[in-house]
């Protein structure tokens, strides 16, 4: 799109500078370079096979980090994340058995229950002021009361619908798997609702100074509630998936979730004190973790070496960038 | 004592400034010990500055202080309360959760075994809060729950509690019920006669015509006069504080407003909490109505309850003659009601600051130039660009972080971003504090416009000379109600000072003994 | 008579779980098919402790305004280390504890030295260096095992001179020596008004960093005590994600219960020792009224949920919304 503006060399480099802000950058390096690295290891780390299959790995992150990354942009937290992706699985597998209409409606009802539970969160962060990191915590034990006393204690034996295996493991373009398309249309539209909605705007204000945008005669609170509410909706989705990719849902299946998901949002630049961060930050994110789960476990490190290794690198990265604005640290 | 004894305390050549202002130039005092020095200024002379550096609050730029002729300087509060300096500040520094006797001996408890000892530190508290004139409160009750007049003396007694050789006094007397500030000023007396050098600042001409034995004059960041107490009249005062360096250019006076059309805005005995009481008042379209009084009279409080900001607000709010309910300031931008607040502190309540200028300006407008939640760019563009080019805002780019623009251009943004929604009642919470002179002069200019235009104004400036130049009308606010409206002619330094400060004018006769 | 008022409304926070903790237990005894007897008030306060010690360590962070989410992993770290080195000799075993005790207030000061000169935020430090602590765990217990010294053990888990429960002695001698000291310790003073005022903390020249330094290294001396006595309950360590999760969560219900407030200033831990024991007897409780065991998360999260919204009462006072926003 030419216009015929002033500087028309200055425009779009601007808008790049926005976009690339230095620690997107250093996120993408160390794509190149966990990549190179691994190359040295193994040639198949540069396959497209190989990298697709990461990409498929990477999609189900993906999907929760967008939702963190609302949250987190809004300057708060969401802890609940860990037994909403369960709750998301198990509701979404259970309707599953009920013949067709519980066939159609798996994936809509999964989603929703997250919803509902993101909209909790959001109903106490915002109109009860209570710090977004208790309630979630406090919604996360719930949840998983819940489905406790729903499963028994066991992996629930319901399996996903075709829908959600078709979703999770499926090919609609030959070689791309399905899963990465969600997530892609998940990005496309989370961009969209970021630069070009008042919502959008909105979420950024409340992240930057809730202050002003209450003064400034924003719905702050409605805001700030149907973001959380959007991210529940994701953890949810995120567990659907995750119950097609399985054919089922298991206990404790988003524990593995919330660390990287926070860990992807931060190392991707955006400031876990909110109002700054962009969409494209957050997908290098969530691809550097994956490929450093990856490279972790093709070189047989163990999962003890990852957790370490996370929270080093997690304390580093914010050592490196959060420290600017953190004025009042609490 | 002998006659000419050396001062205690004694600052020289003190600078401080805050980004392009200066709150304090070239300014000195020295203070002597056994004697009740008092300071006074009118708004922003420099008097809360001061005393933050001498309590080590914050750090001069330049110049010396010198503690029994020796040269000190303080990093900290608690270096100058080691120095035997003691403030007890307009802000309270009292710790809500902990019992008074924790908070009088905060920093220095009394101890036995490395541990505090509870048993001794009420005993030596109830003996401090009796020395403060307050031994009727419990030395174990929580300062949570002390009303504001007790915190006040509580704060006094921790201050004494540090032993100090020279004790700072910041409106200490502002709270306080008048059986208190009897108390109080005997307390003072006493300390005086035991040796102590006091500080006091105070609004209040009758408390410092009571209490000072010296009194100095500051005026936009300098000490202007230093006289002995009782050696000049109240005007002879008055005048030393108003007298200016130089005057800004204003645009024309403006011309009164009939007022026999319905006025777009109407208030009655609006009141809110003890902050605000009673308060009635109209402003017609055209006119610009200045709040006036000294700084924290409820000038800010009423601009926030118009603005539905505040809960529990008591009183009538009329648009056209119509009355309405102002739940938030959503409702307020509302096109029925059409209002606009440029808030006190633009950095935190005004703009976001690490967004852009382009973000900034269309935050509050975002509803008129979107549809269905999708913002329209060209139109935001356009209307951005004709803000840009009303209000001559000056920057490189609109996609820089409106934090890199001078202060000026930062308020221009914040009133641009206010235009943006066509408001017709805007209200002005002293929009030009810490604003060059130039930009200060557009600002005039563009509120004159606004008025001509229709839009009905209320401004709140701690600059009098923007209340004279700039309003059709003042009401002049004291303690949460307005104690007198002067109008047209009627608005000078005089009449503005005098009823600010509560003393003889007109209908200004009502003081703190009335309640 | 007039002091004894002002006491009870210092401490009705504390007041308050005991008071209900009474009453709980009361009702937990009194159900009980063996009745109140040694052998179940044991059993009860080797149950409690635990999750008491870690809410001691939440307390402390807590009261400074701040919350240490790797409190758990603490916990889980500390009882991986102790089932390699509490065991052996007198000699040996008594290094043991003194290490594990030193790993436990090293993860502390780690803790605080990141949030206080880092300047980061306590959450998401604490969720990562949880993360590390729980990396090292694992690395040192792969799978559940190793050993403990059995008689040390089973003296600090049983009865003291027959009579009484030691693990309550233990907590008691934790409260006497680490505690009491630092609630009447200038710092610990320190710690509460940096919680409830920080700006007047500053104002009153109060030792803001100490303050919390100290609190976040004490909370991880008290995490380890919790770790080591769970190597005395399970003789072995295991380093279990699910369980330091779960330690963590429930320290932070049991400082809500104990009258601890979460935005500091307000609390004690001998409150949150007794809300520990509140959240403790509610499984309990479900327990001897034949509710399947099955219902207790979810009793615990609701009761945790309702209790953060107590929080929410505050917002009733508040006149100018501009508070909302800090």
């Amino acid at each position: 799109m030419e216009s015929n503006d002033a500087q028309p060399a200055a425009r779009p480099l601007l808008v790049l500078a926005r976009w690339f802000d230095p620690s997107v950058a250093i996120a993408f390096g160390c794509i190149v370079m966990l990549l190179l690295l691994g190359s040295l290891y193994s040639p198949s780390f540069l396959s497209p096979e190989y990298l697709l299959q990461q990409l498929k790995v990477a999609s189900f992150l993906g999907v929760i980090a967008t939702g963190m990354m609302l949250v987190i942009l809004l300057g708060q937290i969401d802890l609940s994340v860990p037994w909403v992706v369960a709750l998301g699985g198990m509701m979404s597998s259970a309707i599953a058995g009920w013949g067709p209409v519980g066939e159609a409606l798996a994936i809509p009802f999964g989603i929703g229950c997250g919803i509902g539970i993101g909209l909790l969160n959001g109903i106490g962060v915002a109109y009860l002021r209570i710090p977004s990191m208790i309630i979630t915590l406090a919604m996360n034990a719930v949840v998983q009361g819940l489905m406790v006393l729903y499963t028994g204690g066991f992996s629930p034996q319901d399996s996903a619908s075709a829908a959600m295996r078709f979703l999770a493991t499926g090919f609609i373009i030959p070689n791309l798997p399905n899963s990465v398309l969600v997530w892609a249309a998940i990005g496309a539209l989370t961009v969209f609702v970021l630069t070009r909605t008042t919502f959008g705007r909105a979420i950024y204000a409340i992240g930057n100074s809730e202050r002003a945008a209450y003064l400034s005669g924003a719905p702050t609170q409605r805001v700030v509630m149907t973001t959380f509410a959007i991210s529940g909706g994701l953890s949810a989705f995120a567990g659907v998936l995750l119950a097609g990719y399985a054919s089922k849902a298991a206990q404790a299946m988003g524990d593995p979730y919330l660390l990287p998901a926070i860990a992807a949002v931060v190392l991707g630049g955006t400031s876990i004190l909110g109002g700054r961060g962009t969409y494209l930050g957050t997908v290098a994110g969530v691809i550097l973790i994956t490929l450093l789960q990856s490279i972790l476990s093709v070189m047989q490190i163990a999962e003890a070496g990852r957790q370490i290794i996370y929270g080093v690198v997690i304390i580093a990265m914010m050592l490196l960038y959060g420290r600017e604005r953190s004025a009042s640290n609490r | 004592m002998e006659a000419l004894s050396t001062p205690l305390f004694r600052m020289e050549g003190i600078s401080k400034r805050y980004g392009g202002v200066h709150a304090l130039r070239d300014a000195s005092l020295a203070v002597e010990a056994g004697r009740i020095h008092a300071i006074l200024g009118e708004n922003g002379a420099g008097k809360s500055t001061l005393i933050k550096i001498i309590a080590g609050v914050t750090a001069a730029d330049s110049g010396r202080m010198l503690l029994n002729e020796s040269e000190v300087t303080f990093a900290s509060p608690a270096q100058a309360s080691r120095a035997g300096i003691a403030c007890v500040f307009q802000e309270l520094s009292l710790i809500p959760d902990l019992t008074v006797a924790d908070n009088i001996f905060i920093s220095d408890p009394p101890r036995r075994f490395g541990l505090i000892d509870r048993g001794k530190q009420r005993q030596m508290a109830e003996a401090v809060l009796a020395r403060a004139g307050a031994g009727d409160i419990h030395p174990m009750a929580q300062v949570r729950d002390l009303p504001l007049s007790r915190r006040q003396l509580v704060e006094i007694a921790k201050a004494l509690a540090r032993d100090p050789r020279m004790l700072i006094l910041d409106e200490a007397t502002s709270a306080l019920t008048q059986s208190d500030v009897t108390k109080v000023f005997d307390v003072l007396k006493r300390l005086r006669k035991e040796g102590l050098a006091l500080l006091y600042i105070s609004h209040r001409m009758q408390e410092i015509a009571e209490l000072a034995d010296i009194c100095t004059v500051f005026r936009n960041g300098r000490n202007v006069a230093t006289y002995e107490a009782g050696t000049k009249s109240d005007n002879e005062v008055v005048e030393l504080m108003i007298g200016r360096e130089y005057r800004h250019v204003f645009p024309p006076k403006p011309l009164p407003v009939p007022a026999d059309r319905v006025p777009v805005l109407t208030v009655n005995d609006l009141s809110w909490s003890d902050r605000l009481r009673n308060i009635s008042f109209s402003v017609q379209a055209g006119e610009v109505v200045g709040l006036g009084g000294l700084d924290g009279q409820g000038q800010r409080e009423l601009l926030l309850a118009l603005f539905g900001v505040l809960r529990g607000v008591a009183g009538e709010l009329r648009i056209d003659g119509n009355k309405v309910a102002v739940k938030g300031p959503n409702d307020a931008k509302a096109p029925k009601i059409g209002m606009a607040l440029i808030p006190e502190d633009r950095k935190t309540e005004g703009l976001m600051l690490p967004m852009s200028v382009r973000d900034n300006l269309s935050f509050a407008a975002l509803q008129r130039i979107s549809t269905a939640g999708m913002i329209d760019f060209a139109g935001e563009r356009r209307l951005i660009a004709e803000m840009i080019s009303l209000l001559a805002i000056r920057s490189s780019s609109n996609d820089q972080p409106v934090s890199a623009l001078s202060g000026g251009n930062q308020q221009k943004v914040v009133i641009a971003k206010w235009l943006m929604v066509t408001p017709r009642i805007i209200l002005l919470n002293d929009p030009t504090r810490g604003i060059d002179v130039g930009t200060k002069q557009e600002l005039y200019k563009l509120l004159r416009r606004l008025a001509e235009s229709g839009v009905a104004v209320v401004f709140y400036s701690t600059d009098y000379d923007e209340l004279i130049n700039c309003c059709n009308r003042v009401l002049v606010l004291f303690d949460g109600s307005v104690i007198s409206e002067l109008a047209g002619e009627g608005i000078t330094d005089r009449a503005l000072v005098a009823s600010a400060l509560s003393i003889g004018t007109n209908s200004a006769a009502k003081t703190r003994e009335a309640r | 008579m007039k002091d004894w008022r002002f006491l009870v409304r210092e401490q009705r926070g504390t007041l308050i779980a005991v008071a209900l903790f009474l009453v709980m237990f009361t009702i937990y005894v009194s159900y009980h098919p063996a009745g109140f007897t040694l052998n179940v008030v044991t059993t009860a306060s080797n149950k409690g402790v635990l999750l008491a010690f870690v809410a001691m360590a939440q307390t402390l962070v807590v009261v400074t305004a701040g919350i240490d989410l790797s409190l758990g992993m603490i916990f889980v770290l500390t009882n991986c280390l102790a089932s390699w080195l509490v065991a052996g000799s007198p000699l040996e075993t008594a290094f043991g504890v003194v290490a594990v005790l030193a790993a436990g207030l090293v993860c502390g000061m780690i803790n605080g030295l990141i949030v206080i000169y880092g300047r980061l935020q306590p959450i998401v430090t604490t969720i990562a260096t949880g993360a590390i602590y729980f990396g090292i765990a694992l690395l040192l217990r792969p799978v559940p095992g190793g050993e403990v010294n059995q008689d040390l053990a089973d003296a600090l888990t049983g009865k003291l001179f027959g009579r009484v429960p030691a693990s309550l002695v233990v907590l008691l001698a934790v409260v006497v020596v680490i505690w009491i000291p630092f609630r009447r310790s200038l710092t610990g003073r320190a710690a509460y008004a940096t919680g409830s005022s920080e700006a007047a903390a500053y104002m009153s020249g109060v030792p803001i960093r100490r303050a919390r330094f100290v609190a976040y290294s004490l909370a991880g001396l008290l995490a380890g005590i919790g770790g080591l006595f769970l190597t005395f309950f399970t003789y072995s360590g295991e380093a279990s994600a699910a369980n330091g999760n779960t330690y963590t969560l429930y320290s932070i219900a049991a400082v809500v219960l104990g009258g601890v407030s979460l935005f500091g200033g307000v609390g004690s831990a001998i409150g949150a020792i007794f809300g520990a024991f509140v959240f403790r007897t509610i499984g309990d409780l479900l327990f001897v009224f034949d509710l399947e065991p099955l219902w207790q998360p979810l009793f615990q999260g609701m009761v945790l949920l309702l209790a953060v919204c107590l929080g929410a009462f505050r917002l009733l006072q508040i006149r100018n919304r501009l508070d909302y926003f800090g």
